[in-house]
């Protein structure tokens, strides 16, 4: 008997979980601009957050799938992507989006129920926020299809759950790019849960990088809640997928510290114990301290930023709140590039619905 | 006795048939511990184990070929897809499969499962979690569809789809879940898979629904009775195999017929129940058939649900056109 395969999965981490650092730091790490807008883009995102949840809560933005504790994660890819590149999420990106240029009140918008909210005047090319889990994989690999059928130096990252690595569509997206050697950058996410199925529960493979082996292509892990180790594991995938054709799957390993969504309460499946365990390790107070240790970060730059971040938030609120509602007629326009003549009636009465109810909807 | 909601309703039914029959399994995303995200399992778990009640690895396209596999095994899966718009990848596995596989083996397997699922609108739900595709589930061969829209109705309905030798599509009008109470004897009694109920009489137009729109075409019936319009109401209750006797009878008696669906409009269930009018209901008919129906376009979200969503007064307004015939 001869062995013909064998294959292992490196983890890449810098900081611990007091922020004191392991291992010789990547040159950006360096730059204290480039860590404080690392910084500060999770400190923003975890201030959407808690505001989105607030809204929520008082009945003005719909169900929303928070991202807290996983901010170094989503932060990570924006940081390192560039803007030709483009984002294929699913829905717990709030960070990379923002990093891309989505505005936070587009944002609240998508979640309010507003389809304008997935109109993004920046990224113009990312994707929206996908759903139904998993369906993204294959649309990034149909994007790096098409920058490699035009020679174009972009990449698509597409970013999932650890939940999502179940379903077979991910593993077929990871094959086509495998056979292919697609410029795709896959990131799990994998934040230990899929609602209340535990990641045990999920799949009986020792990590989930491993998944790209069977694909033709490396996997890695990263510690998902080390943004200095995300962005650099990812600047990593990202120029070898654009240079070299090769494509990547990071898996990152986070927690989900909040409930699923807030229609969720995971108190029906988890322990409360475990989640405070969890927060000792979680990404936001972990690169303060490597901050403040450096001599790079006050108690005076703290509050000015979280200051700042609750400004920026507040106002991205207020305008999403402010905003006039679209036309019922809305729901057909954008169905078709033009109304086939057999839809007219159709459009008619949904404007007259829309009169029926004194003009816009909410 | 207390009155159940309609998600307690089907649950009590699941729990009633795992009793009954030892080779009745629930399984689907979350169903475990989690009690499903609407709690239509809670507390199966814990009483039949975790041998019985499996929460399942994410996927939907394995969830449906899982049923198959059991159902030829003769193991009665019942199999929560956790919202509508997920149930999509099943399609593959019951158009290909659970529908045909008794035909294909002329009798020597068969698919005797149950797929359920969440469905329609109402709930101010994110994108892809109002989807009303009853459609696509009545349009295959070999699979029933069924819809309750009262607790009643949903155990009965759910223990004999339960029972029934053949796939069974069951999808649940979430916006009902938790909408009323009713009394619901856990007595075992199946409803017909095979019957709409008549749920009100009234001569002058008869009103055909299902599942959520049920509760919006007996606000129209209310409005009409204050016209002086006595209006009948049909609930389908089992879209496939339809009934088509139930509502020719109420048709023949009225003359005018107006049907409601969330679902798009073009190739709905109501053009089904219009063409069976116009064909054997034709010389009843003192009025054109009205069709009342989501529109050709993606449901909306939240914000524009409402003018999305047939309504009592549009349902209303329909019956009115039909009563300017005579
Ligand atoms: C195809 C599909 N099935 C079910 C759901 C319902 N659902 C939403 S999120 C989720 C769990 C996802 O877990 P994971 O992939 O780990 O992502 P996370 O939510 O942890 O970020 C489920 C089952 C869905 N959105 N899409
Ligand atoms: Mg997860």
């Amino acid at each position: 008997m001869q062995q013909v395969a064998s294959f292992a999965v490196e983890r890449t981490a810098y900081l611990n979980a007091d922020g004191t650092c392991a291992e010789r730091l990547p040159a950006f790490a360096g730059d204290r601009d480039e860590l404080v807008r690392l910084y500060r883009s999770m400190v923003l995102t975890r201030t959407f957050d808690a505001k989105a949840v607030a809204l929520q809560r008082t009945g003005r933005l719909g169900t929303f799938a928070s991202s807290l504790g996983q901010e170094a994660v989503t932060v990570g890819i924006g940081a390192a992507m560039r803007p030709e590149d483009v984002l294929v999420p699913s829905f717990r990106e709030q960070g990379a989006q923002i990093l891309r240029g989505v505005t936070l009140e587009e944002i609240f918008a998508y979640w309010g129920g507003d389809e304008r909210g997935s109109d993004f005047a920046g990224p113009r090319e990312d994707f929206p926020i996908c759903v139904p889990v998993g369906t993204q994989a294959a649309h990034a690999a149909g994007v790096a299809l098409a920058f490699r059928l035009r020679r174009e130096p972009r990449v698509a990252v597409c970013v999932m759950g650890d939940g999502a690595t179940s379903k077979g569509d991910v593993y077929e997206a990871m094959n086509a790019a495998g056979v292919w050697r697609l410029p795709l950058v896959f990131v799990v996410n994998n934040n230990e849960w899929a609602i209340s199925v535990p990641r045990s529960k999920q799949t009986a493979a020792k990590t989930l990088a491993q998944k790209a082996i069977a694909a033709g292509f490396e996997g890695e892990q990263v510690d998902g809640n080390d943004v200095i180790a995300v962005r650099a594991v990812m600047e990593r995938a990202l120029a070898m997928a654009r240079d070299e054709r090769q494509p990547r799957l990071i898996e990152a390993l986070t927690y989900r510290l909040s409930d699923h969504t807030t229609a969720d309460d995971a108190r029906r499946y988890r322990d409360d114990k475990e989640v405070s365990e969890r927060w000792k390790a979680e990404p936001v107070g972990r690169l303060r301290g490597f901050l403040v240790a450096r001599d790079w970060w006050s108690k005076g730059d703290e509050e000015k930023l979280l200051a700042d971040c609750a400004r920026e938030v507040d106002a991205a609120a207020e305008a999403y709140l402010a905003r006039t509602g679209q036309p019922a007629t809305a729901m057909i326009d954008h169905v078709f590039a033009e109304l086939p003549a057999a839809m007219e009636g159709q459009r008619a009465a949904i404007a007259a619905l829309g009169a029926r109810a004194g003009g816009e909807g909410r | 006795m207390t009155a159940l909601t309609m998600v307690e309703a089907i649950r009590d039914a699941m729990a009633r048939a795992m009793e009954e029959d030892p080779d009745v399994v629930v399984l689907g995303e979350d169903v475990g511990h989690d009690g499903g995200v609407f709690r239509a399992t809670e507390g199966l778990v814990e009483r039949f184990g975790e041998e019985r009640v499996i929460d399942t690895p994410l996927s939907e396209a394995l969830l449906a070929g899982l049923a198959v596999g059991l159902g030829a095994q003769r193991m009665r899966p019942v199999v929560e897809f956790q919202f509508d718009g997920f149930l999509y990848p099943a399609i593959d596995q019951l158009v290909n499969h659970a529908g045909r596989l008794r035909n294909r083996t002329r009798g020597r397997l068969s698919c005797p499962i149950v797929i359920r699922a969440p469905y329609g609108g109402g709930i101010r739900a994110p994108e892809h979690h109002s989807e009303s595709p009853e459609t696509f589930y009545a349009h295959m061969p070999g699979i029933r569809t069924v819809i309750p829209s009262t607790p009643r109705r949903a155990y009965g309905l759910m223990l004999a789809a339960i029972r029934d030798p053949d796939p069974v599509v069951f999808l649940e009008p979430k916006r009902l879940y938790r909408a009323v109470r009713e009394e619901v004897p856990d007595d075992g009694e199946a409803l017909p898979l095979d019957q709409c109920f008549k749920v009100r009489d009234g001569t002058d137009v008869t009103l055909v629904g299902w599942g959520a729109s049920l509760a919006r075409i007996l606000e129209a019936a209310d409005l009409l009775a204050g016209e002086g319009i006595e209006a009948g109401v049909i609930d389908v209750a089992t879209l496939k195999p339809l009934d088509a006797g139930t509502i020719l009878d109420a048709v023949r008696r009225s003359g005018r017929c107006v049907i409601a669906h969330e679902a798009p409009r073009s190739y709905g269930p109501a053009a089904e129940i219009a063409a069976l009018l116009a064909g054997e209901g034709l010389f009843s008919l003192l009025a054109p058939v009205e069709r009342v129906t989501g529109f050709d376009v993606p449901v909306p979200l939240p914000r524009l649900e409402d003018h999305y969503l047939p309504d009592a007064e549009r349902i209303a307004a329909a019956a009115r056109r039909l009563m300017g015939y005579r």
